[in-house]
């Protein structure tokens, strides 16, 4: 089996774009009235309309700018602008954005019609409210669209769906196929945007509500928007190109199963303490461990990707190596180790 | 047992069909050859007003009009149906002994599901709502995007995280593609894998009818999905499932399962170019068919049929017959979309079209593309028109392009005498 070497991170979350925003990890920032009673990590003001053309900008939800960001940051620090043409692309994410304040208009009214004609009132609502070119900004698998389109990737591309686990799950496909010899460079990651009444909606059971607490207190998540994606690559093509190695990716574990066996197998997966956890709450949880989620919280399908990128830019900061761990907060269990290239 | 690359050998031994014609495999295939269409007015929505009100509807018992089944409760009606046809065929028992990737569509909450939470809020915002339904968990799990791969994954008890695979119109292949790698390298003996779409709800056919991307012909609906025609004016939507059992050779032969075909080669090619749009040079679609060659070891005339995209959109169908020509030279094999028949079935049309590739060189009977009264002869392609054909052939590609640029063509082959 081939190394599998990481060579180019784009981060981004609550605390900031790159490296200097999260090596060292700075003060959480966080916004408990905007959404209340859900606290969430909202973003800084990016200028994400200046770094995506202006065409392509209109024509995107919050989600894949945000994606589309960060993969483009990843690329850049690969130093891999030259070698999209060939690279394979790994996407995680979930449904998209929605229309909240065409929903919000139809939801003050819709009660009031009367029955009989409610359905047909509501898709005429929906026909003359609806962007066209909203549909496409709210696909999951455009945020990979809009990655080949921006920044020319035209390799494979595969998005999968599956909150949390389907994070893992991309990276673990990336790194299998390098591993394997089928790939020799994979851009792979996900985003997620927090400031998103839709995502309240859909997910209101599974989230944290009132004060904002530790992640070792939480039974329910705290969004945080992040991003996060790497550039995977064998360590031969990234020799042969003279790149820079910022570690070595090893043992992507992901699992899933009935509920009653989730805890071992996680123990299976995880260390027994201490590493980098991505978990969204209390539930499994690792002796010693630093909680992510209480600088950032908790991304969905982008949590792992951010957690690995994270440790990525430590081991190359100096850390020794590092276990990233995590579960859905439904499904899935994972784990890999982040370790400096010998 | 291993490949021109010394990868193992992927065979099929199990499949499962639930499309507009029929909810297994028998009666969809028995549909497709009489050429006959499954394409009928909706009935389980009002469609009032709407651009496009016909379908290839796959409908339930609990399809009460007004209040239809949801999307991930179709999906897995659906699912089940094809998986378990799949997994009968094989002879295999559950729990399935490897991994399971499926092509999916995303789901999401709708309005029935919206009014019900609306009726426990103390008002109509959106931060009403929300609140609201922290305390109706029940109404959160037959919407969220995961409920069906999860479901199916608990059911067959496949091994590993559960693949639910999206790339818009090309999923069903991408999950087929995703399980061909995963078994070469030696990952699982065996993939559980096909596509499952029920998207036919009002608001996506909404959605799809403002980006003109369907057809309007809703009078009489057999006539309306007519790929390849100069009349072509947009796709009909469909409901469907397919369900694929995939093993390497080896791991079929030694349990002494039936060997009813091989996937010979995949291949894709992401477009830069536009989000709905090919770009004009057709080089992303002719690449995706020369890399799923390259991956079979074929050259291009060991191909006797194609399974087009075909969806009976202008831009498409004029794309993909240009794309095959760049491929194939100016006499392409005999090309046929049955879309014409069922619909386009989106996140499961690739896993579909999979298996119809395989019944068809089981057969050596070619599935036509109907409504063939105005064949656009511009095109230079045989579409098989109207009538099934028999055919000597050993070897089929099927074409799937997605929305976002994510084409994907699977190369199969029948099973050897």
């Amino acid at each position: 089996m081939r190394r599998v070497c990481i060579t180019g991170v784009g981060l981004i979350s609550s605390l900031g774009v790159g490296r200097q925003a999260h090596v060292p990890l700075g003060p959480a920032q966080r916004d408990a009235q905007s959404f209340a009673p859900f606290p969430i990590h909202p973003l800084p003001a990016l200028g994400m309309e200046n770094v995506i053309p202006r065409r392509e900008y209109r024509q995107m939800e919050n989600f894949q700018r945000l994606g589309t960001y960060a993969a483009g940051l990843a690329i850049a620090d690969a130093d891999a602008a030259g070698l999209v043409a060939g690279m394979d692309l790994v996407v995680a994410a979930g449904g998209g954005e929605r229309d909240w304040g065409l929903d919000e208009a139809i939801q003050a009214e819709l009660l009031a019609i009367p029955a009989e004609g409610r359905e047909a009132w509501l898709h005429q609502k929906l026909a003359d409210g609806l962007r066209p070119t909203l549909f496409l900004a709210q696909l999951p698998n455009l945020l990979a669209g809009s990655i080949s389109i921006v920044h020319n990737v035209a390799g494979s591309s595969r998005t999968l769906m599956g909150e949390e686990g389907a994070g893992a799950e991309a990276l673990r496909v990336a790194a299998a196929r390098i591993a394997a010899g089928s790939a020799e460079m994979v851009l792979v990651g996900g985003g997620v945007i927090a400031e998103r009444w839709d995502v309240m909606l859909a997910f209101g059971a599974a989230l944290h509500h009132g004060p904002w607490c530790p992640t070792a207190e939480r039974d329910g998540l705290i969004m945080g928007s992040q991003a996060g994606f790497m550039v995977l690559e064998s360590e031969d093509h990234a020799r042969a190109r003279q790149a820079r190695i910022l570690a070595v990716l090893r043992d992507v574990r992901v699992d899933a199963g009935p509920e009653e066996g989730r805890a071992e197998r996680f123990a299976a997966l995880a260390p027994a303490s201490g590493g980098l956890s991505v978990a969204p709450m209390r539930a499994m949880a690792v002796p010693g461990a630093e909680m992510l989620a209480d600088a950032i919280g908790s991304g969905f399908e982008a949590s792992f990707p951010v957690g690995v990128a994270l440790a990525a830019l430590r081991v190359e900061a100096g850390a020794p190596h590092i276990v990233v761990h995590g579960f859905g907060h439904g499904y899935g269990e994972f784990s890999a180790l982040v370790e400096p290239c010998p | 047992m291993k490949d021109h690359r010394g990868r193992p050998r992927v065979v099929v031994t199990g499949m499962g069909l639930v499309t507009a014609l029929g909810r297994d495999l028998p009666s969809s295939w028995a549909g497709l050859m009489a050429g006959r269409s499954g394409i009928r007015p909706i009935t389980r929505f009002n469609t009032t007003g709407m651009r496009s009100r016909i379908g290839g509807c796959v409908d339930f018992p609990g399809d009460v009009p007004g209040r239809p089944l949801t999307m991930a409760q179709r999906l897995v009606a659906m699912g089940e149906l094809a998986l378990d046809e799949a997994l009968a065929m094989a002879g295999l028992a559950k729990p399935f002994p490897g991994r399971l990737s499926l092509g999916l569509p995303p789901t999401e909450l709708e309005w029935p599901a919206r009014a019900d939470i609306m009726r426990h809020a103390e008002g109509t915002t959106n931060r009403d709502l929300a609140i609201a339904s922290t305390g109706m968990p029940e109404v959160h799990r037959v919407q969220q995007v995961v409920e069906p791969v999860r479901h199916f994954a608990a059911r067959y008890g496949t091994r590993g995280f559960p693949q639910a695979v999206t790339t818009a119109c090309a999923s069903g292949a991408s999950a087929i593609q995703m399980a061909v790698e995963a078994i070469r390298r030696g990952e699982t003996d065996c993939v559980l894998s096909g596509g499952c779409e029920a998207s036919m709800t009002p608001e996506t056919m909404i959605r799809f009818s403002l980006l003109q991307a369907l057809s309007a012909r809703n009078d009489p609906p057999e006539t309306a999905s007519r790929p390849f025609s100069l009349t072509r004016d947009g796709f009909i939507m469909g409901d469907g499932a397919a369900g694929l059992v995939l093993e390497s050779m080896e791991h079929a032969t030694a349990r002494g399962a039936t060997i009813l075909g091989e996937i010979l080669g995949v291949g894709e090619r992401a477009d830069t170019f536009h989000r709905t749009r090919s770009s004009p040079d057709g080089l992303a679609i002719s690449g995706a068919v020369e890399n799923a060659l390259r991956d079979a070891g074929l050259s291009a005339h060991a191909i006797g049929y194609i399974n087009a995209h075909g969806t009976s959109t202008p831009e498409n169908d004029k794309m993909e017959a240009m794309a095959m020509h760049l491929v194939f030279g100016e006499t392409c094999p005999p090309i046929s979309s049955t879309k014409s028949m069922l619909g386009h079935t989106l996140s499961a049309a690739g896993a579909i079209e999979a298996v119809i590739c395989l019944l068809a060189l089981r057969d050596q009977m070619l599935p036509p593309t109907i409504n063939q009264t105005d064949t656009d002869m511009a095109l230079g392609v045989d579409v098989v028109p109207n009538i099934a054909r028999p055919h000597g052939f050993s070897a089929a590609l099927s074409n799937s392009f997605g929305f976002g640029g994510q084409n994907v063509c699977v190369v199969l082959g029948g099973a050897e005498a």
